[in-house]
């Protein structure tokens, strides 16, 4: 009897002392941590050609992808120090809240819900996307007018699932949803002919249709139902973290703005234009000091990943598959009637 | 002073067998309470420290979703309570129609792995051995993406007695269209009545006086007559919708009738031919267990190879086929949670998936969906406990 009652009597020590170790004081200080660790915990998607995509070795690359890159090249010196986490969408915030992941970089639409609702904060956007539809052209459907009694396929835990039944419910039109979990198998649900649609955002039905067995057999319809807002994601809460992330994907939006690419950077270092001396970081530029940062960590950025140009023409522009033309379109600069738009660099 | 305490407390408990009994179960519950609440709590002040919404009130908000198939009424302006109301008996209809397969099945072939004739009991076991050894969520992706999808398009749909349309968007037949229904369900009800308490007569009459009514014949004759009289009185019509071939632009799809989705038809059959073989063996197992002396008794008073089996072989190996078989229904009605892969719409896709992922409530989603697996789980068992202790041996 004894004994039963030193047992409980240490158990009652042990759930006291669990209660008052409660805190978590690590949470809030994830720039610190990543600097100790020695490398970005980066959330990405499960394969989607242009936004993050691994090769047969294993090597991840994409507009999403360099979003981490930058972080990387800003934090660590080096934008090769990141560990990629494939996520599916619905595993994805789950992830960042509970701290697998520090950067959520995977083609994730900035809603109200999601800003406000779940823990998280949206840092900006790198890619503006919409979304459309994609058909067999043997189905001769033209317009998304031509959709009244489809089967759709498309994943689930996505604002598609969403935008699809405000579209068919203000047209007043009848359709099935056919939702899986993988981009894969929608894809090779609607390849064999099980839906007559397939709708997600519009760059990642033109990535999806080069995995079809017969691309050309298929067509993105023209119009855009919705607003896709895409961008890098962080924890709420942590804002030394949250800016380092917002400014390492400004800064290559604002490079680019300046003509500053990772080819002509090392010559641009004598220039005169104050804008291009912040952002590269010349001599007597001190941006780096309020993100906790060295003063170099724009350069390394520019150097090592790129501007926003290079990266849309090497990942998603009109000479890779994917192909989705950038002029005319919200991914455009400012200055060229886009939507793309950096706070300055000062 | 302490000491003195303890003594007493230890004299006391001592002389209380029952406080003795109870006291240390009482503690760990005590203890075992405040383990859960330190980490609900945990939990949640370290959500609402980093912003999260916590609480079950989104169960009453509009879930803007649509789901493809349901057994209610559902629409995306209806509740998250409503769409895990349409995925919960979404996976109840899997699991029974998988169950109800799964047995036939199970027992069919268990019997067949027994038989004599080598071809017979070498086919059950190569079917058994085949898909017990097969990953299900393989099993699953076979039959969905390998064997469904070599289904023709709407308009070769391959047509089975000329009202079963088979293609690749599903099986399409045709719907009853009932006049005055509820009358010939009334009819069916007393028919049942008047059918059960038939039975209990005769079984009496043959327990008193020995007397041996030809009971199945008259039941079949009541079953037969009573509603075709209530059919005839009250007007009970019975049409069928046939679905129809319909194009629009240059897409053809059925309309009309039933649709039963390929998700559903590729999920219960998986569910049934896996399941089916670990029944197939809890059967085999059974009917090895009893003893060859029950079968020669029974023959030695003259009863005939039919009644050994359905008299004195199957009541005595229910009795060891029926605990394993209920995990076995356990298992099935659980595996049904593979459904995500295929897109068919039970609780785990439409709740776990994309309700959770709209709301970001994964603490709530979570546990409702344990909790009613749990529920599940536990209603089959109590179920089939019953069933055993019906069958069990009863001593007279």
């Amino acid at each position: 009897m004894k004994k039963a009652i030193k047992l409980i009597c240490g158990l009652s020590l042990f759930a006291f002392l669990l209660t008052s170790c409660g805190g978590d004081s690590a949470k809030n200080n994830t720039l610190e941590a990543t600097k100790k660790q020695g490398f970005v915990k980066c959330g990405v998607s499960q394969g989607l050609p242009g936004f993050s995509n691994a090769d047969e070795a294993g090597k991840w690359t994409g507009l999403d992808v360099d979003v981490c890159r930058a972080v990387a090249a800003a934090v660590l010196g080096d934008s090769s120090k990141v560990k990629y986490t494939p996520l599916s969408a619905k595993e994805r915030f789950t992830a960042l809240q509970a701290g697998d992941i520090d950067v959520l970089s995977r083609n994730t639409t900035w809603t109200l819900e999601r800003d406000a609702g779940i823990g998280l904060t949206f840092v900006g956007v790198n890619f503006y996307d919409g979304q459309g539809f994609m058909v067999r052209k043997s189905s001769g459907i033209t317009s998304v007018n031509g959709l009244n009694n489809t089967k759709v396929c498309t994943n689930t835990g996505t604002t598609t699932e969403l935008n699809m039944r405000d579209f068919f419910k203000s047209k007043g039109f009848k359709y099935e949803p056919v939702v899986f979990e993988k981009a894969d198998e929608v894809v090779a649900a609607y390849d064999s002919g099980r839906c007559d649609t397939y709708t997600t955002d519009k760059s990642g039905l033109a990535a999806q249709r080069t995995k079809m067995k017969n691309p050309d057999e298929h067509v993105v319809l023209p119009e855009t139902i919705s607003k896709e807002p895409l961008g890098p994601v962080v924890r709420e809460g942590d804002s030394a973290w949250e800016d380092v992330v917002r400014w390492s994907l400004n800064v290559m939006i604002e490079a680019e703005e300046y003509g500053v690419t990772s080819k002509n950077i090392d010559n641009m270092m004598s220039t005169e234009n104050p804008a291009i001396q912040r952002i590269i970081g010349a001599e007597g530029s001190k941006t780096g000091a309020g993100l906790g940062l060295d003063n170099k960590w724009s350069y390394r950025i520019i150097k090592q990943v790129g501007n926003y140009g290079e990266l849309y023409e090497k990942h998603v522009g009109a000479n890779t598959p994917i192909a989705l033309p950038r002029k005319g379109s919200a991914n455009a600069s400012w200055r060229n009637g886009g939507a793309l738009y950096a706070p300055p660099v000062r | 002073m302490f000491q003195n305490v303890l003594r007493s407390f230890n004299l006391y408990l001592e002389n209380n067998p029952k406080v003795r009994i109870y006291f240390p179960q009482g503690i760990l519950i005590l203890l075992l309470l405040i383990v859960i609440s330190y980490f609900s709590f945990n939990a949640g002040t370290n959500m609402s420290s980093r912003g999260i919404e916590t609480g079950f009130g989104f169960l009453k908000k509009k879930a803007q979703f649509d789901i493809q198939f349901s057994l209610i009424d559902y629409d995306g302006g209806m509740s998250y309570g409503r769409a895990y109301f349409v995925g919960l008996l979404n996976t109840i209809l899997v699991s029974v129609i998988g169950i109800f397969f799964a047995t036939i099945l199970g027992f069919f072939f268990g019997i067949l792995r027994l038989s004599s004739n080598p071809l017979a009991s070498g086919l059950a076991t190569g079917y058994i051995e085949l898909f017990r050894n097969i990953s299900l969520l393989l099993q699953i992706f076979f039959w969905y993406f390998a064997v469904l999808r070599l289904l023709p398009p709407p308009e070769n749909s391959l047509i089975l007695f000329d009202f079963v349309f088979a293609n690749i968007k599903g099986i399409y037949i045709p719907r009853f269209d009932w006049t005055n229904l509820n009358y010939f369900l009334y009819g069916l009800l007393l028919t049942f009545i008047i059918v059960y308490f038939f039975n209990s007569y005769s079984k009496n009459l043959r327990n008193k006086t020995g007397k041996q009514i030809p009971n199945i014949i008259i039941s079949l004759i009541i079953l037969l007559l009573i509603p075709t009289i209530v059919a005839l009185l009250f007007n009970v019509k019975l049409e069928f919708i046939y679905p129809e071939l319909k194009l629009s632009k240059n897409i053809y799809n059925y309309e009309g009738g039933v649709t039963i989705i390929p998700e559903l038809i590729a999920l219960a059959f998986s569910l049934s031919l896996y399941t089916s073989t670990f029944i197939a063996e809890c059967v085999r197992a059974g009917i090895l267990g009893i003893d060859k002396g029950q079968k020669e008794a029974a023959a030695s008073i003259g009863l005939s190879k039919n009644q050994i089996l359905r008299l004195i072989v199957i009541p005595q190996a229910l009795r060891i086929i029926i605990p394993p078989t209920t995990n076995q229904y356990l298992n099935l009605t659980k595996n049904s949670s593979l459904a995500a892969a295929i897109a068919y719409p039970d609780i785990v896709l439409v709740f776990a998936g994309t309700a959770l992922m709209q709301t970001g409530r994964a603490i709530e989603i979570v546990s409702i969906t344990m909790f009613t697996y749990l529920t599940l789980s536990i209603s089959i068992s109590i179920l089939m406990n019953w069933y055993n202790k019906k069958i069990s041996i009863t001593e007279r």
